[in-house]
């Protein structure tokens, strides 16, 4: 038996697929958040050169990832949008960038506080910091992009552009450190693996897993009231119990 | 070395979790508060509208 | 073609116009998108004259020596093949080890010293407990002994 596909992609449907996911994506991360965090903090052992101050690492690596990803799977949104004119695409696109934008603050923000203690500076201006920030750059001027235009069709597509062009910065912040000199250190997951010792490993793999489920969650909530906005004068949305009363 | 040089060197584990932890679920916790005000602001809108369209 | 499949040889298109444009502009900055030049690009004239710039490398073995106000330090950063002493007054990074990676900001002088204002310490990737690092290096350690038999 086939699952027909398209089905979900219907504002309709996808709504209340979406209400229904909600709650368990916010649990799962709240749970791995906790657990993560306690192994983070309680039984991963101290770094042999930097003490506590690695335990950043546990916040910094997945809002690193997160803010990257994001942003490939806005881009991927945005292209499908753009090349099918399905409407849920472009809403979905929409719903990621504030939640890409703030893990990409995140990084940016604990990576300062990192880099105090450990490297003497706040900032440096090498590939890898620059680039992230550019990345937060591309995520705000993607939101202000779309919400400067009224007509949602066509701020869907000039934005969707914004989004596919700017995907190129995402492998140059991934591959700058070993492009460049730079000051920040190479990646500790690799394609071959991590060179991390294993419970450290394990409480950045919880909290990486429990920052993409929250994501998820956020940006699923966020994408219901936009389908209902883009949608209100529907039949489907009228008849929504929510609505009715 | 500044007042918070040293501060920080002394108390790591509170650095870390003041600095880099607690900021980042507090913006976690705002947006969320953010996320659900929208969805409260979209249904009243929504409710309005139709009410406006129901009295035409 | 179909619209559809215009739309997306375009979008196809123009993200390799675009990462091509990128990638011909990041090679054109190379030195400038790098920050730092190592020891042995300073002694092949690639740095830059008279204005500050930053050298990169590892702190060199025994080479760290600190003078009698007590701010003032002596070290040479080396690539393993070429050494650049640098003498910097102020606070330096934890981080900041023979033997580790550093980063130096200033101007080399006439006499080849380089007159550091900002000394950044350049930790590894790596990440395991003191315990696991005495038991790396008492293997290192073990391996040489048994080569040099």
């Amino acid at each position: 038996m086939a699952i027909n596909w398209f089905k979900y992609s219907a504002p309709s449907t996808f709504y209340a697929l979406a209400g229904k996911l909600i709650p368990w994506f916010a649990v799962s991360a709240a749970m791995l958040f906790a657990v993560g965090l306690y192994i983070g903090f309680f039984v991963a052992p101290v770094d042999y050169q930097q003490g506590e101050f690695y335990r950043i690492i546990f916040i910094h690596v997945p809002a690193s990832i997160l803010s990257m990803f994001l942003y490939l799977v806005m881009a991927a949104y945005a292209a499908l949008g753009l090349i099918f004119n399905t409407r849920l695409s472009a809403m979905m696109a929409t719903a990621i960038a504030p939640t890409g934008a703030l893990f990409a603050f995140i990084s940016l923000w604990t990576g300062a506080l990192w880099g105090k203690p450990m490297w003497g500076a706040w900032w440096v201006w090498d590939a890898r910091l620059t680039s992230e920030l550019i990345l937060l750059f591309l995520y705000l001027g993607y939101m202000a992009l779309h919400s400067s235009i009224d007509d949602p069709r066509r701020a869907d597509r000039a934005s969707a552009l914004l989004a596919i062009v700017g995907s190129v910065n995402v492998p140059i912040i991934y591959f700058s450190v070993k492009w460049w000199n730079t000051l920040h250190q190479g990646s500790t997951i690799k394609f071959s693996g991590t060179s991390m010792h294993v419970a450290m490993q394990q409480a950045m793999f919880i909290t990486l897993a429990a920052c993409w489920l929250y994501a998820i969650a956020v940006v699923l909530a966020r994408v219901r009231s936009i389908i209902l906005e883009r949608e209100h004068q529907t039949k489907w949305v009228a008849e929504l119990s929510e609505v009715r009363t | 070395m500044t007042g918070l040089d040293i501060w920080m060197r002394e108390n790591p584990l509170t650095y870390v979790w003041l600095g880099s932890y607690v900021v980042a679920l507090l913006i976690f916790a705002v947006e969320i508060v953010l996320v659900r005000h929208k969805r409260k602001l979209t249904l009243e809108q929504i409710r309005l509208l139709r009410e406006a369209g129901e009295e035409d | 073609m179909k619209p559809r499949q215009k739309r997306v040889m375009f979008i196809l298109v123009g993200i390799a116009a675009v990462g091509l444009a990128v990638g011909l502009v990041l090679n054109a900055l190379d030195k400038n998108v790098s920050l730092y030049f190592t020891p042995t690009q300073v002694f092949n004239d690639e740095a830059p004259h008279g204005r500050s710039f930053r050298i990169g490398g590892l702190v060199e073995e025994g080479s760290v020596q600190r003078e009698a106000d007590g701010l003032t330090v002596n070290f040479a950063i080396t690539d393993t093949s070429k050494r650049i002493p640098v003498v910097y007054k102020g606070i330096l990074p934890d981080l900041f080890k023979e033997g580790k990676g550093v980063v130096a900001q200033g101007t080399v002088g006439p006499d080849g010293i380089m007159h550091a204002d900002e000394v950044l310490a350049k930790h590894d990737e790596n990440y395991m407990p003191p315990e696991a690092k005495d038991a790396l290096e008492k293997a290192a350690a073990a391996n040489a002994a048994v080569e040099s038999k």
